[in-house]
Parts: structure tokens; C-alpha cells; sequence
């Protein structure tokens, strides 16, 4: 589906349905430098569950038009905007990594407009690297490396996918190198800058998901202990021996987490 | 910090794609040798069905040890996934038929496997889809060839029986420039000496009953996708970017981005053609995929130096192997082929059919048989046996002369070879 925000023109998967204002609508915000893509099961399954799904592409990612957003309370406040362009009055938000602190930023600050929230490999604060920065920044292959094998756990280099016949450390690295140019480095930037998480966590009204990789080296799961604390009403699961890209390694887990929240 | 890398080949050929059993530990993989696979609820088989959730319904479709193969040589290749078949013909004719229709062009290089050439010669036109077969050396040709409604550019690493190396990156950067994909059967050379996705290639094809289950035992085929190729650029795939009746209307390209293609593959192709690969067969391959990089290095090894014998020998008048500075690919092939250029060749006996034939009964150590990329050497004279039919000149117009013999070296004691192969030349010459 595409609809307008701003002057620009966005793009969210719907699961092949369309917007009914009788249903509970679930957004699904996606990670650096990824689009809607990594959503597919369970925006297929959601949608297929009396739900309506927004997996969207955030500006300049995907299918949506512009350049990306600087910083996470920038994309927080384009995810409501894409609420009102979709006539969507409230919402669970389900973010990964970035995307994770996307939403996490916007149910603190648009109470209002989010009745739940599932972050899915988070880190607050979330720091990146200076070799990953570097590489991004010069749109090297070394920096979509280092997100790639640095991002699956040991285990999951040498595969296992739970879809049959995927080898996952290429999909992840052939995602990243669709993106634009710079576009992985304004994420990163935007990830690395953001100062707020914990101050957010502890404003949250509704209820919250944390779901972790044990072996995850992007976003480690103590980076996530200080957040926990802070959110007065969460539940958190760490997925033994995966790593970061958790809707990859562990689809159905996830998936399964998911409808307890959403 | 040091930037993280994948791990070696031959630390991917013996795990890529498994973990140990979760049931028993077993480190072996387990042979499901199964039709169907128990859902666990109704909500699970609708969702299994509907790619909600993962998980086996049909060893048509998927399998778990045929899964294990698919990731494994798809780490090899560094692609998005794969589909293990029945057979490397399977496995070219589902790439073809996932990527179009009637009314399509394929544009291949003319020295290619007979089974290829006569599915894209005498086959594929009687379901609309046409060819135009080209000099692999003649980039130009390529690019003259190609029409509007060409859909896919095909060849293979190393050609058959001129043993020509396919200068990929080149050929890549005209299919690109013309919108369509290009198509590598890379039997020949196996990801151990060839990587044809990091050239520039889309897709490619094995047949995995050669060098990669490697001991002539099983019949297979591998389909691999890259997960590079733009299909909303070029515009000229519906099968993958238009709505699919066949499955709720679902978009292939914006629902799986990178592995669009080959999950189209396994959505439509797999399930209604039905080319699957069985799961012993799978288990098989895998075996002797945990050996490759070995093998072929002894196979490279081997190769050269019967073929620089073989040009030494008064009763040879030519050898064809891209490892040998005569050949005319031979730089090509230090340059995309540096770990080696395979280890079949051909070579012509003196005295023709009659000497061919004396060659062919007199060896002892090689097999005279209709396969490539055994464990063993396997040697075949095409005058005599896959083409007795034709005449002298028919023969040269195909490129095979009256005393070519294909040899596909094993990995014997160099040494015994070279003895069993100098004995059956001196025989060969015996009036």
C-alpha cells in the first residue's frame, strides 16, 4: 500500500489487505539500512489474524520516497503521521533494532496512540563501533560485513535456517546492499545518538516486549538491562544461542511472542 | 577491531546449513525419508501454508535434509538460497521456467551440455520460448542476440567439449545493460574454483551429480539465487513482480526482496512441476560435498599434469584444457579461475575414429562411460559411441573431431594414470 506523508510518498506492507478502522492495526518498523521485507511472516500472519498491518518503509528505504530521517524522534513522529495517513487512530508498534528504539521513542511521547510495544533486539543506549561507522559511512562492503557476521550469532553463521532452503547470512547482506547510498550510515548516526531511551522507558504507559538474542553482538542483551529496569510494565525473552537478526534465526519464537502483545 | 569473515569454504562444505540433531545429537544428517511432516494444530497448517510460519508440509515442496544441501551450497556460492532436484536438467529448466513464458529469448552460449542444448534447441520451442545459441569467445555476439523479449542470458563456467572459459563478468555486464538476468552452470568448477555470483552471475545451476556428491552415485541438481538482481528495475519479470493468481495474488519481489526469485522457484515450480530431489539422494551429495575442496584440488592437480603428458605424447595431436598455456583461454582462466580450470579436457589421438576407438577399449584404470566429475577418471570417444551416427564433417561442424576423447581426470595415483593412458595411445597406434 502507499499513501502520502508530507510530500513524500510512503510504502507499507498490509499482508495484501486493506486499512478496516474495525480491526487493531500493528506497525512494524524495520532496522538499519532493511525495509518491510524482514517483516513478511508475521505481517502474513497478522494480517490472516484479524489484524491490520503496516510494515513500513521508512523514508528513503524500500519503497518509500525521500531521505532518511536523522534522528530516532524524527522517525518516531513520521510513525504517527503514518498512523493519521492511514486513518489509524491507535496502534501496537513492533520495532527491530533501530526500529525497536523508533518505537519505543514513540509510545513514550504518543501515549495516546500506542496500546502496545515489542522491541525486538534492543540496546539503550545504542552504540556503534567506529569501524562500522567508517565503513558505512564510505558505503563499503566492510560495514555491511561487519552487520552481517557480526549480527548472527556463531551458530547461525554456519546456517540452520528455520525457512527451509535460506541461507540467511546472504538475504541479510543482499538487503543491505539495496540500500542507498548513505542511508546505512544516517541510521547508524541516528542510532548512535539517541540520548533519551531510558528517560522514554521510564514514560511508558502501555504495555512492552523485549525480545533478546543471547548471542547477539549488535545489541547484547545487558545493553538492554538499564531499559528493562526503566519500563514499569514489561516482559522480557531471550532466545538461547541467537544472535541479532532474531526474525531470521528464530521466526516462529518471535512470531509467537508477538501475539501475546499485539 | 578486525572486520568479522565467513567462514572458510571447506569449514562451510562439512557444516554450512546444519546443526547437530536435536532429538538424538546425531552429527551425521538425518535422512527424513518422508512424504509429509504432522502439523501440530490446524492454525500451524494454515499458517505453514500461507508463509506465516516456517516448517515442512511436503517433501515435494521442502525437505530437512534436502534443506541442509540447499543452505550448504548456497554458502558456497554466497546466494540467498536454493532448491535441490531431481537432476542439474531439473534444476535448469525450473530457473528457466520461473523466470518466464511463452513468447520469451534465451541467449546462450553455443558449447554447452547436450542435454542443455536440446531442452533450449528442440524442447523449450514447443512451449514458446526460443533460443539463440552464440560463440561463448564473441562478447559482441551476446549483445547482438539479445531481442526485446529476451529473458535470460545462459552459459556454463567452462564450455562442453571446447572447453572455452566463459568470461562472466563481461557477459554479466551486457545482461545487465539489457535488463536480464545471467545464468551459470557452474558444474565444471564447482564453488571451490569458481564464484560465479562475485562475477557478476544472477543464478546458477550445478549438476550436483558430478564433482559435488563426487563419486557418481546419485543423480541431482542445485538451483541457486544470487539475490542481487534488480527485478523491478528491469521490469521484465511479472512472474516476479506482478500479482500471482496462484497464491492470493502475492507479489514475489515485495514480499521476500532478495529471495524473490527463488522462492517463486519453490512456490510455483517446485510444487507444480514437481523436480524434487529425494532426501537420500540429498544426503549423498552432502557426503561428498564435505570433501569437495580437497577433491578438486587433487582433480586440478591430476588434470594437469596428464594433460601436459598428453601434449608431450607423439600420439596426440591436441589438447584442450584451459590449464595449458595452448589454449586460448589460458589467461582468462588464470584470471577467474586461479585455483584451477577443472579437470576435464579433451584431446585428439592420431588416426582418428578407428585410433579413438583403440584408445577407448585399451585403458584399464579409466572407465569408458557417459559421466563427468567422478572420483574416478571416466573417458569417453563421442565418434564412437554418443555420436557414431554422424560422419567426418558432421562431426567437425559440432566440434568434435573423429579422434577427440573427453577425459574427465580423477583422482587416481597420477603415476598408474599416466601409465594406463600412455599404455592405450601406444595400443591406439597399432595398425
Amino acid at each position: 500500500m502507499q499513501f502520502e506523508v508530507g510530500d513524500e510518498t510512503v510504502f507499507a506492507a498490509t499482508g495484501g489487505k486493506d486499512v478496516d478502522p474495525g480491526k487493531q492495526t500493528v506497525v512494524f518498523i524495520h532496522g538499519v539500512g532493511q525495509d518491510h521485507t524482514i517483516w513478511v511472516l508475521p505481517t502474513r500472519y497478522f494480517a490472516r489474524h484479524d489484524r491490520n498491518v503496516l510494515a513500513v518503509d521508512l523514508p528513503g528505504h524500500g519503497g518509500s520516497s525521500g531521505t532518511p530521517l536523522r534522528t530516532i524522534e524524527e522517525m518516531a513522529d513520521w510513525t504517527v503521521a503514518v498512523l493519521d495517513a492511514a486513518g489509524v487512530d491507535r496502534a501496537a508498534l513492533v520495532g527491530h533494532s533501530m526500529g525497536s528504539l523508533v518505537a519505543l521513542d514513540a509510545a513514550a511521547r504518543h501515549p495516546n496512540r500506542v496500546r502496545a510495544v515489542a522491541m525486538i533486539g534492543i540496546s539503550v543506549p545504542l552504540r556503534v563501533t567506529e569501524p562500522l561507522m567508517a565503513g558505512a559511512e564510505a558505503d563499503s562492503q566492510d560495514a555491511i560485513d561487519m552487520l552481517t557476521y557480526w549480527g548472527h550469532s556463531d551458530v547461525a553463521k554456519i546456517g540452520g535456517s528455520p525457512t527451509p532452503g535460506i541461507w540467511m547470512a546472504g538475504a541479510s547482506s543482499r538487503l543491505w546492499e539495496q540500500a542507498a547510498p548513505g542511508v546505512l550510515h544516517a541510521d547508524l548516526q541516528a542510532c548512535n545518538e539517541y540520548e533519551a531511551g531510558l528517560e522514554r522507558a521510564g514514560r511508558l504507559k502501555c504495555p512492552a516486549l523485549l525480545l533478546l538474542g543471547e548471542k547477539d553482538r549488535m545489541t547484547p542483551v545487558r545493553g538492554a538491562e538499564d531499559v528493562r529496569e526503566a519500563i514499569p510494565d514489561q516482559s522480557t525473552v531471550v532466545f538461547p544461542g541467537a544472535g541479532h537478526p532474531l526474525l531470521l534465526e528464530r521466526s516462529d519464537a518471535v512470531l509467537d511472542e508477538l501475539i501475546r502483545i499485539v | 577491531m578486525a572486520k568479522p569473515e565467513p567462514y572458510d569454504p571447506d569449514t562451510l562444505a562439512l557444516h554450512a546449513g546444519q546443526h547437530p540433531d536435536s532429538d538424538w545429537g546425531a552429527r551425521a544428517v538425518p535422512i527424513y525419508q518422508t512424504a509429509s511432516f504432522v502439523f501440530p494444530d490446524a492454525d500451524t497448517a494454515a499458517s505453514r501454508f500461507n508463509i506465516e510460519r516456517t516448517g515442512h508440509v511436503y517433501s515435494r515442496l521442502t525437505n530437512p535434509t534436502n534443506a541442509v544441501l540447499e543452505e550448504r551450497i548456497s554458502a558456497l556460492e554466497g546466494g540467498v538460497g536454493a532448491i535441490a532436484t531431481a537432476s542439474g536438467q531439473a534444476a535448469t529448466h525450473l530457473g528457466i521456467a520461473t523466470l518466464m513464458g511463452s513468447g520469451s529469448h534465451i541467449v546462450s552460449s553455443q558449447s554447452i551440455y547436450g542435454g542443455s542444448h536440446n531442452l533450449m534447441a528442440y524442447t523449450l520451442p514447443r512451449f514458446g520460448i526460443e533460443t539463440t545459441f552464440v560463440d561463448p569467445r564473441d562478447p559482441d555476439a551476446f549483445s547482438t542476440a539479445i531481442r526485446p523479449e529476451t529473458r535470460l542470458i545462459f552459459g556454463e563456467t567452462i564450455g562442453n567439449p571446447g572447453m572455452e572459459v566463459f568470461d562472466v563478468p563481461t557477459i554479466a555486464e551486457i545482461a545487465h545493460a539489457n535488463g536480464v538476468p545471467l545464468m551459470i552452470d557452474s558444474t565444471f568448477t564447482t564453488p571451490m574454483l569458481a564464484r560465479p555470483f562475485e562475477m557478476g552471475a544472477d543464478i546458477i545451476v550445478h549438476s550436483a551429480t558430478k564433482f559435488l556428491s563426487g563419486h557418481g552415485v546419485v543423480i541431482g541438481g542445485l538451483l541457486v539465487d544470487g539475490g542481487a538482481f534488480d527485478w523491478e528495475g528491469s521490469g521484465k519479470f511479472p512472474t516476479i513482480t506482478e500479482p500471482y493468481a496462484g497464491f492470493h495474488d502475492l507479489v514475489f519481489v515485495e514480499e521476500f526482496g532478495p529471495t524473490a526469485f527463488i522462492t517463486r522457484a519453490r512456490k510455483e515450480g517446485a510444487r507444480d512441476f514437481g523436480p524434487a530431489m529425494a532426501p537420500m539422494t540429498a544426503f549423498l551429495i552432502l557426503q561428498g560435498m564435505e570433501t569437495l575442496g580437497l577433491r578438486m584440488a587433487r582433480h586440478v592437480e591430476n588434470a594437469l599434469r596428464l594433460a601436459r603428458f598428453l601434449e608431450g605424447h607423439e600420439a596426440v595431436e591436441w589438447v584442450r584444457y584451459p590449464g595449458l598455456e595452448s589454449h586460448p583461454d589460458h589467461e582468462l582462466a588464470r584470471r577467474l579461475l586461479p585455483k584451477g580450470a577443472g579437470s576435464i579436457f579433451s584431446f585428439g589421438v592420431r588416426g582418428g575414429r578407428d585410433s579413438g576407438q583403440r584408445f577407448i577399449e585399451n585403458v584399464v584404470i579409466a572407465s569408458h562411460l557417459a559421466n563427468v566429475g567422478d572420483a574416478k577418471t571416466l573417458v569417453i570417444h563421442p565418434a564412437s559411441t554418443t555420436h557414431h551416427r554422424m560422419e567426418a564433417e558432421a562431426l567437425e561442424e559440432a566440434g568434435i573431431s573423429e579422434g577427440l576423447i573427453r577425459i574427465s581426470v580423477g583422482l587416481e595415483g597420477i603415476d598408474d594414470l599416466i601409465d594406463d593412458v600412455g599404455r592405450a595411445l601406444h595400443a591406439s597406434q597399432r595398425v
